[in-house]
């Protein structure tokens, strides 16, 4: 007897049995810290490797204010990254409102705890939201533009007006013989992808038709601004026109760069994903807080280590933002 | 309750607020005026920003630097960085410190590198 409780005595009070915590934090809570290292290393790494496309194609980016103009209900006004800024607080606001979670569990206050994590999945989820919208824009376009065979968009510009000018306002509609191949009506084994509403010869007719349109480039000066050719040069540069692009997917956008695109949708999609399962956890968390389970523990250290999570998450956003949005 | 203290000073002492509550209102206020500040400064881009420092605009400069501010204070004070030990502090953010930073290093000077390449080369890239 007294042998054995000698040599469980050492194992356990050694700093190999466990129970000892060097650090002054729980194990669930280093643990999530470590986990936060990985994927600031993951996100880093993104941000990188978009960096390095930027840097690669330095001449010729597209300007993100001139692609994230839109917000809601107000249509056709200009409100370059009003929106953006606006998520930005939100999630920053809904951080805000976790840390309070937080400190309302230091201080065992069950309803406080249950009530601010409601308003943090309410913010998750407003932003959430609003990156789908953001996203629908994204891919729906506004302008339109064309692609030429080097792979290049030109985008139209009036000369009269000084602004950019979409497609569908001065395309010339022809009738179309073509429609959409549909394999009920043709062969079952021949699929094709939706023809454009505005075709590549209606947009070269409303073109040659109105003097005043010229083209605008993806290259850009000295200033930044993206370069507008003149009438003659834009006559010759359209000739090699290929198709026409409106919206984005992951081949090619109207706004320039395919990476571009390939970029925002990976990005910003990695870090929606990440809101997303921060506000599936807060949900889980913000069951079990109104079950008690926490109380009955004694503690509130899970609410804490998702707290960990969620500001880590609004962290990834702030960098997001900044290098994606601002710069 | 001795284990929840928090460190209720930011600014280096600057400003130190009575509860950590009052604490968290101060960051998001000073969170907020960084962001209006950059939002701002992203829209009307001042034509004296435009110049360039060091290979990046000094708006960029700003934009970094900022970003940098707000994610101090994010894990300082929203993800109590501040009261933990500084073994701990160290383990988490050292690692990003060394490793980002080269990887940034690495990545940029390449990608300008390819970018010299394409541009002065004597073939002609077409894609």
């Amino acid at each position: 007897m007294q042998a054995s409780s000698a040599i469980s005595n050492t194992t356990t009070s050694g700093s190999w049995g466990g129970g000892s915590k060097p650090l002054v934090a729980g194990y669930g809570k280093l643990m999530m810290w470590f986990f936060i290292v990985s994927d600031a290393l993951t996100f880093g790494g993104f941000l990188v490797s978009y960096g390095f496309s930027r840097f690669k194609n330095i001449d010729s980016w597209p300007i993100a204010d001139e692609v994230f103009t839109h917000f809601p209900f107000l249509h056709g006004i200009d409100a370059p990254m009003y929106y953006v800024a606006l998520m930005t607080f939100i999630l920053i606001f809904s951080s805000v409102t976790m840390v309070l979670a937080v400190d309302a569990g230091h201080h065992h206050n069950k309803n406080r705890v249950a009530f601010y994590m409601l308003l943090t999945i309410i913010g998750g989820a407003i932003f959430v939201g609003s990156q789908a919208w953001e996203w629908k824009n994204f891919i729906k376009g506004e302008y339109g533009a064309v692609q030429v065979q080097s792979g290049k968009i030109l985008q139209f510009y009036d000369l009269e007006k000084n602004k950019r000018i979409p497609i569908d306002e001065f395309a010339v509609s022809l009738t179309q013989e073509r429609y959409t191949h549909d394999d009920n009506v043709g062969l079952w084994y021949v699929e094709e992808s939706k023809l454009p509403e505005i075709t590549l010869d209606e947009v070269l007719a409303g073109f040659n038709r109105n003097l005043n349109i010229t083209v605008r480039l993806e290259a850009i000066d000295d200033k930044g601004k993206k370069i507008i050719l003149d009438r003659q040069e834009a006559e010759v540069a359209i000739n090699s026109a290929t198709r026409v692009v409106k919206g984005a997917n992951l081949y090619r956008n109207e706004y320039g760069n395919p990476l571009f695109a390939d970029f925002f949708f990976f990005i910003t999609g990695f870090h929606g994903f990440h809101v997303f399962s921060g506000v599936v956890i807060n949900i889980i968390i913000f069951i079990n807080v109104l079950l008690g389970t926490y109380e009955r523990r004694g503690h509130y250290d899970m609410v804490e280590k998702v707290g960990l999570y969620w500001h880590f998450v609004d962290l990834v956003w702030v960098f997001v933002f900044t290098f994606f949005y601002l710069i | 309750m001795a284990e929840h203290l928090h460190k209720l000073e930011i600014f280096r002492g600057l400003i130190k607020f009575k509860s950590n509550q009052q604490k968290i209102w101060g960051v998001l206020i000073f969170l907020s005026i960084v962001t209006g500040i950059e939002v701002s400064l992203g829209i009307n881009k001042p034509e004296i920003l435009l110049n360039k420092f060091l290979g990046l605009k000094l708006l960029n400069w700003i934009f970094i630097i900022m970003t940098l501010i707000k994610a101090y204070y994010i894990t300082w004070d929203f993800m109590h960085m501040r009261d933990e030990k500084p073994f701990l502090k160290n383990s988490i953010v050292v690692p990003l410190l060394i490793l980002i930073p080269f990887l940034v290093f690495i990545l940029l000077i390449e990608g300008s590198y390819i970018f010299d390449v394409m541009l002065g080369g004597f073939k002609s890239w077409n894609f």
